[in-house]
């Protein structure tokens, strides 16, 4: 009897992808804290200051510091979006690493927008209209490549992140005050307002990223739009089969995915502590860890804005790790587990199969 | 020596979900040729798997000549002289007939280099004492469906097999070349060889099988001597219950003309032309069969009538308009329904359930409209529901029930129920009962019937005539992309059409 009990609590676990999920962080925590001990550090110290992150009371000072939800909200915000913008084509089976140059030509576009237009009252809307639509085009361009001519969008991509990176520099280097790392200062017109939480980075953009994972939850699950985008992530042949345009299914979900990652670029520059134009000479790596975002959010809505949320306590974690004498790296470290911890969830299906295959020999022998 | 060359006691294999053999016992006597029957999902193919060493026993042991073997893998069955002549041939297309025999245990001489020469003449001495006629030095690419399998018993051969196994050998011959092979078996036998023989067709058995033993369900049935019984007999022990051969069919009314197809030509994904000047029609009420070998057009003609391969020449017209260049959801839209052959790659959506698969086709409709112009699933329930009960497809959680858990004969009759819901004017059928059982076979044969009853038009391809035989009105034999033949029912007899199968496209390379 104890034994059946067992059986089902571990079967529940894997039936069900949410438990896999938060098992897994778990388990990367768990992994991470030994290593801590390894190097000879107080895991307490880490846990603290992830603590303090997530709620902003720290051990030592008293007092409730506020401004750190603010941030770790704010750092959030990059995250889910990219999580989404890797999520929604995963969904139509394509795997989209481009979130990254989707990114970069979101934020150009917001600077160009602010910086060569003359200042006006809610020109803040505008920069980012105009960079959700400059990464919509960007993702865009990948998926008409792949739906009408089948070209790889894993290495269309990567070659669009290079053509977005290079080509942002260029366009930067034109604006006004352009030195080598940075152009004029953005119009107060465009900065997003801070509000609620006004000594953090913490803005409206919030809203945006609400909006955002609202819209990827109500299109998967809603629309006409989203099952014809679901059946051809699942069998592209049979939705070819049976009249639904794959073409269009491919091209909307990279476009969405530009929209999604270049409105993140957008809330980074105009939302960011330095109201400054950038002329960026590396990539931001918001792209690529939205790719570890939509593994552990499981390519859900609500998943990939929690999964948003993990990524960004760990990054507002990392300032008050080093003031605790922990090496920030180790936020890199238990990322990097989490996701090769569900990159191990092929394997608990296999565990699962075995399982069963397991349970059913004993009624078959049972039955003898 | 033992009086069995193979002995599997006992023999239990489970699978997730299934139990594919359940205590299974066979006994096959040394030099006799044992068939092994059962339907599709039966266990024979898993029974001679576990004999050939792909899969391992959850329970049972093997005898081989008399002594217990613990056969691991092909290699250790291959060195215990079993050698296996799959259904689906594995052989490497662009090397010649020698090569492929020799592959993984070449000839070399002296100084290590690929002696093919010797492997040559030993092949040539094989297929001169077997009756097995194909040239050592042809390429695989240019001899014909039957030759091939001719090299495949050349392989067994070669590795000294005593014990033979033909999985399912007839499923992609011509009727011709079946009695070739029942030739090439009775020699193998008269040459000392003991065959398993794994099929589901009862004529195959009587023709050339000493002993025959039953599988249902997984079941060991029974062994008998095939001298001894009927097909009916056979029949009864394979499905557990007596079989009508003939599907009941009401005479047929024939409305006016719905599908024209004139002068199509269809090339194949890789641009090779499969269809060549095709033309046929079809009446309202009309089941046409299309008889032919597997890969002579069959399925590139269906793509190309329902939008999925591009037509080069030609029209196709369906109730006077032409769609020729339509798009599938346009041809959909005209009243154009299709079954395809591949029903999990083609037909239905394995991660979706049964209620999000049964509106594939119409999901756009306003029918399924929620509020603010949604798309409202709950709406889509209703119509899988409906369709479960009248197709009586057997599920788990009814309409939530994933597609790819349930068994191919429901998952067949998800797709039809689908097809059929839409109305169609004109109907595409591929091989609609491959693989399933026979009360799966008999539903569908039966709603297909139904359906033309009501005047829908519907094209049958199938593979196996006597699906063809049993429900066509119109026959049209296929060979090669062009329309051999075109006749009433019961104008010809099935030995009429395998030779028109076997005409033009592979008959020629057969007198080269």
């Amino acid at each position: 009897m104890q034994n059946e009990n067992n059986d089902s609590f571990v079967d529940r676990i894997l039936e069900s992808e949410v438990m896999t999920s938060i098992l897994v962080v778990i388990l990367g925590f768990l992994c991470g804290t030994l290593i801590i001990i390894a190097v000879g550090k107080n895991p307490s110290d880490m846990f603290g200051s992830i603590f303090d992150s997530m709620i902003g009371i720290p051990k030592r000072k008293g007092g409730w510091n506020y401004r750190y939800i603010g941030e770790t909200l704010a750092y959030s915000m990059p995250f889910i979006l990219c999580g989404l913008s890797m999520g929604l084509p995963a969904r139509v089976g394509l795997f989209n690493i481009g979130a990254e140059g989707q990114y970069i030509m979101g934020m150009t576009a917001a600077q160009s927008v602010a910086l060569w237009m003359s200042p006006f009252g809610g020109q803040w809307i505008l920069c980012l209209l105009v960079a959700v639509l400059a990464g919509a085009i960007w993702g865009g361009i990948v998926g008409v490549l792949k739906a009408k001519y089948n070209v790889s969008e894993v290495v269309a991509t990567i070659m669009m992140n290079y053509i977005a990176l290079y080509g942002s520099r260029l366009i930067c280097f034109t604006q006004p005050g352009a030195t080598t790392y940075n152009t004029a200062a953005l119009p107060q017109t465009v900065l997003l307002d801070k509000f609620l939480i006004k000594t953090s980075n913490f803005n409206i953009g919030v809203f945006f990223v609400l909006i955002a994972v609202l819209s990827y939850w109500f299109v998967m699950n809603k629309t006409r739009l989203g099952y014809m985008m679901r059946a051809t992530g699942y069998n592209k042949n049979t939705a070819k089969c049976c009249g639904i345009s794959t073409i269009k299914s491919i091209t909307t979900s990279m476009a969405m995915a530009g929209a999604f990652a270049g409105l993140a670029g957008a809330l980074v520059l105009l939302g960011g502590a330095f109201p400054i134009g950038r002329i960026i000479t590396g990539m931001d790596n918001y792209g690529f860890m939205g790719i570890a975002v939509s593994l552990v959010g499981n390519n859900t809505a609500i998943g990939n804005l929690l999964a948003g949320l993990l990524f960004g306590v760990l990054k507002q974690s990392q300032s008050l790790m080093q003031g605790r004498n922990i090496p920030k790296e180790i936020t890199y470290i238990i990322q990097g587990l989490i996701v090769i911890f569900i990159s191990l969830r092929s394997g608990l299906v296999l565990y699962k199969q075995y399982r069963n295959k397991k349970k059913l020999k004993k009624e078959v022998l049972a039955n003898k | 020596m033992s009086e069995y060359a193979i002995e599997m006691l006992g023999i239990t294999k489970t699978f997730p979900g299934i139990i594919a053999n359940d205590n299974v016992t066979l006994q096959v006597k040394n030099n006799e040729v044992h068939a092994l029957l059962g339907e599709n999902g039966a266990g024979k193919s898993t029974l001679m798997s576990i004999l050939f060493g792909a899969y391992s026993p959850d329970a049972g042991k093997i005898k081989i000549f008399g002594n217990e073997v613990n056969i691991k893998n092909p290699t250790v069955a291959t060195t215990l002289g079993i050698g296996m002549v799959h259904q689906h041939f594995k052989l490497v297309h662009n090397y010649t007939v020698t090569e492929n025999i020799v592959l993984g245990r070449e000839p070399r001489n002296r100084f290590g280099m690929l002696n093919l020469s010797i492997a040559e003449k030993k092949v040539q001495a094989l297929s001169d004492a077997y009756g097995l006629k194909v040239d050592p030095k042809a390429k695989i690419d240019d001899i014909t469906v039957g030759q091939q399998q001719r090299v495949e018993i050349l392989k067994t051969l070669y590795s000294n097999s005593q014990i033979i196994i033909f999985d399912e050998p007839t499923a992609v011959l011509t009727p011709q070349e079946v009695d070739e092979l029942m030739e090439i078996i009775r020699k193998l036998k008269a040459e000392g060889k003991t065959i398993v023989l794994i099929t589901h067709k009862l004529k195959e058995i009587k023709a050339v099988s000493d002993q025959c033993s039953v599988l249902r369900r997984g079941k060991y049935i029974g062994t008998v001597q095939v001298a001894d019984v009927s097909e009916e007999d056979l029949a009864s022990m394979m499905v557990g219950r007596a079989v009508k051969f003939k599907t009941q069919k009401n005479p047929v009314h024939l409305g006016k003309k719905v599908l024209d197809l004139q002068h199509l030509s269809i090339l194949d994904q890789n641009g090779n032309p499969k269809i060549k000047d095709l033309s046929l029609e079809l009446r309202a009420g009309e089941i046409l069969g299309i008889a032919g070998v597997d890969g002579n057009g069959q399925s590139e003609l269906l793509m190309g009538l329902c939008g999925l391969l591009p037509v080069q020449e030609g029209t196709i017209s369906l109730n006077g308009v032409d769609i020729t260049h339509m798009t599938v959801l346009q041809r959909i839209e005209k009243g154009l329904g299709y079954v395809p052959e591949d029903r999990q790659k083609y037909g239905l959506i394995k991660e979706f359930s049964l209620s999000e698969n049964a509106v594939l086709k119409d999901f756009y409709k306003p029918q399924y409209n929620g509020k603010f112009h949604t798309l409202d699933q709950s709406k889509f329930k209703d119509i899988a529901t409906e369709e479960i009960k009248e197709f009586d497809i057997r599920t788990a959680l009814g309409a939530d029930t994933q597609a790819g858990s349930l068994s191919g004969g429901n998952q067949q009759k998800a797709i039809i129920a689908r097809e059929v819901s839409l109305n169609p004017h004109v109907l595409l059928v591929a091989q609609p009962t491959r693989g399933l059982d026979v009360g799966a076979i008999e539903f569908i044969r039966n709603r297909l019937l139904q359906e033309r009853d009501k005047g829908t038009a519907i094209i049958l391809v199938s593979f196996e005539l006597d699906e063809i035989m049993n429900l066509c009105d119109t026959i049209a034999t296929i060979s090669n992309g062009q329309i051999v033949g075109v006749f009433k029912e019961g104008e010809v007899s099935e030995e009429q059409i395998g030779l028109m199968m076997a005409s033009s496209g592979k008959g020629e390379n057969d007198a080269k």
